[in-house]
């Protein structure tokens, strides 16, 4: 006997009316016909929903990550829809994953690669921290080697947690003003790195 | 005839006499030890003769042994003959301060790898062999890191806590 199929012959009218999110209007004047807002928020606004992540995957968060990615916690939800295996056009590196000392100068070209403005994730904590690999042959926390700006803890995160991280990191992109890249004290950041 | 070995060690001792010492067969793996000067006549021997054939380098390790002055480093070897499929092991000691043995890489060319292993973890200096440099840990290590004066763990740091990797705390 065949198994019996179940067609959804009446589908319930989807609600979208109030379950859209729609971005927040950045602040400023408006009027009949137009509305006068500075640059540096409308370009924080365009950036912060369209991050571009480069996953660089070493061990089981990267795991944890393609669970993230997967259609149950679905990144792209947050703009973040299309993953890039370059470096040069993305925005946002991902580090999952135990880091070992030899990976470190491979870690670092590729952070070089990636073109200004660019964001660290450091998910986990072996990227973080080392992690439980408190030994000779691995780096003690990426940031020992590239600026990091966001850190989620966990052995290995939840994607929950890895979801939270990025839309950290979209906070920072969001309210990250225009000149950060170009000041003294971002440029002293990077030369405590070796980076120029 | 089955090779046996109360056999093999009855040809070593015949060959070497008193420079091959300390057999002892744990798990039945015949083990030994001779002087480092004479590891590379003894693997010849295993390896040329009609009946023992050792003719195939399983492993080569070394341990490091601190109480022991004078002789802390052992370099060991594996040797496996697969005609007969019988093992053996044996040993060599030699002093920290000059941890000069000979290399093995002319008889087995599987000791190359082995040996830069050896090497870039115990700082056993490996007489003779081709590129002898570190294979698995970073060029610009400074130490041996295998040797027992390296602690596993960095003991200064405080921010890994042992609780957090449920060492030491209360267990429930």
């Amino acid at each position: 006997m065949p198994r019996p199929v179940r067609f959804n012959v009446h589908p319930r009218e989807a609600d979208i009316h109030n379950n859209i999110a729609i971005a927040e209007m950045p602040a400023g004047l408006q009027g009949e016909g137009y509305f006068a807002t500075s640059l540096e928020r409308v370009v924080g606004l365009a950036r912060k929903n369209s991050i571009w992540p480069l996953p660089f995957a070493t061990s089981c968060c990267g795991i944890e990550f393609m669970a993230t990615m997967g259609s149950h916690y679905d990144l792209s939800r947050f703009g973040s829809e299309r993953m890039g295996f370059t470096p040069r056009q993305c925005d946002l590196i991902m580090v999952m994953g135990t880091i070992a000392k030899k990976m470190a100068p491979i870690l670092r070209q590729v952070y070089l690669q990636m073109a200004e403005p660019r964001w660290v994730l450091a998910v986990g904590a072996c990227a973080s921290s080392g992690g439980i690999f408190d030994t000779y042959s691995v780096l003690q926390g990426i940031d020992q080697v590239i600026p990091v700006d966001v850190y989620v803890p966990g052995c290995p995160p939840r994607p929950e947690a890895i979801l939270d991280g990025v839309l950290r990191i979209q906070e920072l992109v969001h309210n990250e003003s225009l000149r950060r890249r170009h000041s003294e004290h971002y440029k002293a950041l990077l030369n405590s790195y070796g980076i120029e | 005839m089955e090779l046996t070995n109360d056999y093999i060690r009855q040809r070593l001792e015949e060959k070497f006499g008193v420079d091959v010492s300390g057999f002892e067969q744990p798990y039945g793996l015949l083990t030994f030890e001779t002087p480092k000067e004479n590891n590379l006549k003894v693997m010849q021997f295993l390896f040329d003769d009609a009946e023992l054939r050792f003719q195939f380098l399983t492993d080569l390790t070394a341990v490091h042994y601190p109480d022991q002055p004078g002789r802390e480093l052992a370099v060991v070897y594996h040797l496996h003959n697969l005609v007969d499929n019988v093992r053996i092991r044996f040993k060599v000691f030699t002093a920290i301060e000059q941890p000069d043995v000979f290399t093995a890489t002319s008889l087995y060319a599987s000791a190359n790898w082995m040996e830069r292993e050896t090497y870039d973890f115990f700082g056993v200096n490996f007489v003779g062999h081709p590129n002898l440099k570190r294979i698995l840990n970073v060029d610009e290590m400074d130490y041996f890191p295998m040797r027992k004066e390296f602690p596993l763990e960095d003991q200064t740091r405080i921010d890994k806590d042992d609780e957090m990797f449920g060492r030491g705390g209360h267990i429930f």
